[in-house]
């Protein structure tokens, strides 16, 4: 039981004030820093999941011929061979109106109908997508394919120019995730100093209980309820604060459509993990309370 | 009032029908029969690195018995008690309560034997945001009791205590003698095998004094054993057939062995 159940009267043997001041407060901050950084560390890896999983097998094929037909006919030739190897995929041959719209956002002319884009000599983009995950293999026989259907073409590794966007994403979730690491034990010691804390304020109604048979269980069970809940207190105010900047963020985020940042996202399991954080975070103070309560108990006898 | 009645035993004890604290445990046994209730061999006491501060305590206490223990200030009075009520366990020698060492015994079975307790501090100990009524309840509440059961144990306590009209006051709101009569009723209200009080009689006017060893004369007769520690010479002759133990800078005196070796275990 997370918090336990003790009967009324029993409760009273605690006076009625709050025995731990401070503590929902410091707690319902660290509830709120704790899950902003998980949302973070999810949303951050996630990313770099799908970043990885999309860059891994696939490689682009860059063919600069200066003939223009011919970069055309080379472009064309290579995918349909590259589409019938059995290491292959999928072959795609990337047309020249999709490359000036994506200049186009760069250069400022998103219709494509700059004269300055439609001037410039833009290569013909293949792009080739591996069967599994050795790409070794693959690799050479691609190579061997271009230099017979487009020679002088160069072929471009996704995993080489994003790979580090990739790795640094996932270090800062993996930084995300010791935050909510650090900020946990953060939580679990304000709790300790808290029992503690009560323990001394009490320690007169303790030691009299004690006298008059009562057991460790039966006073930790007292503390313990009385701690869960300040806790509990903290911890909802802190999830409801949290869940309304998350919500504030995931509203911005909607509108961001355009490259890494549209591969962020929580999942369902994301979700789960930021649900059941605040309903472990009560556990884990009900369980710090209850351990500190009855070391500090076995030292009076 | 209570002067009327401070030789009569409250309603709820000669009838057997109000509840024990020790009933609703197990883990204490019951004094062996015809054995002593309270057995110190040799027992020292030390804080710390100190010297001792009790040396060589030895004496038996028969069931039923009534004993005042007497000494001067820093004589260890206190210190003996707090073992006697298992706030202390000795540095040596050998303690027994109700036939079982205590020394060597865990301490997650002390709570069944303080049950079997009660205590009377020289300061009350009250807890201070309990009513009078909480305050005495509070033995059996920990023992387990039922609201049902307690409530009507515990307003005849308040009423033999004359404080009826008073239940619902707080600790702060009674006078010295009054919050005196609380700690008593709480100390005996679980019918108490063994009944400790330290200075009972130190914050009270001689006639209340006299009134509250009434209450403790009347447990007596019930069977309970009671250990007083006092000052008041005048006390100790009012109890017939009352041992004297006196404490002298942390030894026993004991000049007629009757506590070390009382008249029944003679051989």
């Amino acid at each position: 039981m997370i918090i336990p159940r003790v009967p009324v009267q029993h409760r009273r043997l605690l006076p009625d004030r709050r025995l731990s001041g401070p503590t929902p407060w410091v707690i319902a901050i660290l509830m709120m820093l704790t899950l902003l950084a998980a949302a973070a560390g999810v949303g951050l890896a996630r990313s770099a999941n799908a970043i990885g999983a999309a860059i891994a097998g696939r490689v682009t094929v860059q063919i600069v011929t200066a003939n223009p037909v011919t970069r055309a006919e080379q472009a064309a030739a290579l995918r349909r061979a590259a589409a019938a190897q059995p290491f292959v995929l999928a072959a795609r041959s990337v047309e020249p109106e999709e490359l000036q719209a994506t200049l186009g956002q760069w250069f400022g002319a998103a219709e494509g109908d700059d004269p300055v884009l439609k001037s410039l000599p833009l290569p013909a983009l293949v792009d080739i997508d591996f069967v599994g995950e050795d790409r070794t293999g693959p690799m050479r026989q691609l190579q061997a394919l271009v230099a017979r259907e487009a020679p002088g073409a160069r072929i471009i590794p996704h995993a080489e120019w994003l790979g580090p966007v990739a790795r640094l994403i996932r270090s800062l979730a993996w930084i995300a995730g010791g935050m909510v690491l650090l900020m946990t034990l953060a939580s679990a010691a304000v709790v300790i100093m808290t029992a503690r804390a009560a323990l001394a304020t009490h320690f007169p109604t303790i030691e009299m209980l004690h006298l008059i048979g009562a057991t460790d269980r039966q006073i930790t069970r007292l503390f313990q309820r009385r701690i869960a809940i300040d806790t509990a207190y903290g911890i909802a105010l802190g999830t409801v604060v949290a869940a309304a900047i998350l919500l504030l963020i995931g509203w911005q985020w909607s509108g961001v459509t355009s490259g890494l940042a549209a591969t962020a996202s929580f999942g369902p399991a994301g979700w789960a993990l930021l649900l059941a954080l605040p309903l472990l975070a009560i556990a884990l103070a009900a369980l710090t309370a209850r351990q500190t309560l009855l070391a500090a108990l076995k030292k009076i006898l | 009032m209570l002067a009327d009645e401070r030789t009569s035993a409250p309603v709820l004890w000669p009838d057997a029908r109000a509840p024990r604290a020790g009933d609703a445990m197990t883990e204490a046994s019951p004094a062996r029969p015809g054995g002593a209730m309270v057995e110190f061999d040799g027992v020292g006491l030390r804080y710390g690195p100190d010297a001792e501060i009790l040396s060589d305590i030895s004496f038996n206490l028969q069931p039923g018995s009534f004993y005042f223990l007497t000494g001067a200030s820093g004589a260890g009075k206190t210190s003996l008690l707090k073992m006697l009520y298992l706030a202390q366990r000795p540095s040596r020698g050998i303690v027994r309560l109700f036939g079982e060492d205590l020394v060597a015994m865990p301490r997650h079975r002390l709570p069944g034997f303080r049950r079997r307790i009660g205590v009377v501090f020289q300061d009350f100990r009250l807890i201070p945001h309990l009513s009078a009524r909480d305050n005495i309840a509070l033995p059996l509440r920990i023992a387990g009791v039922s609201e049902e059961d307690l409530s009507g144990p515990v307003g005849e306590m308040l009423s033999w205590i004359g404080l009826g009209d008073r239940a619902d006051a707080h600790p702060a709101t009674l006078s010295g003698g009054e919050q005196q009569r609380v700690a008593i009723a709480r100390a005996v209200i679980a019918r108490p095998q063994l009944l400790v009080a330290d200075e009972p009689t130190g914050n009270v006017d001689p006639e209340m004094a006299m009134r509250l060893l009434g209450l403790f004369e009347a447990l007596n007769r019930l069977g309970t054993t009671v250990v007083v520690a006092t000052h008041d010479i005048h006390l100790i002759s009012r109890i017939e057939n009352a041992q004297m133990m006196r404490l002298e800078k942390g030894r026993l005196s004991d000049p007629t062995g009757a506590l070390r070796y009382p008249p029944a275990n003679r051989t």
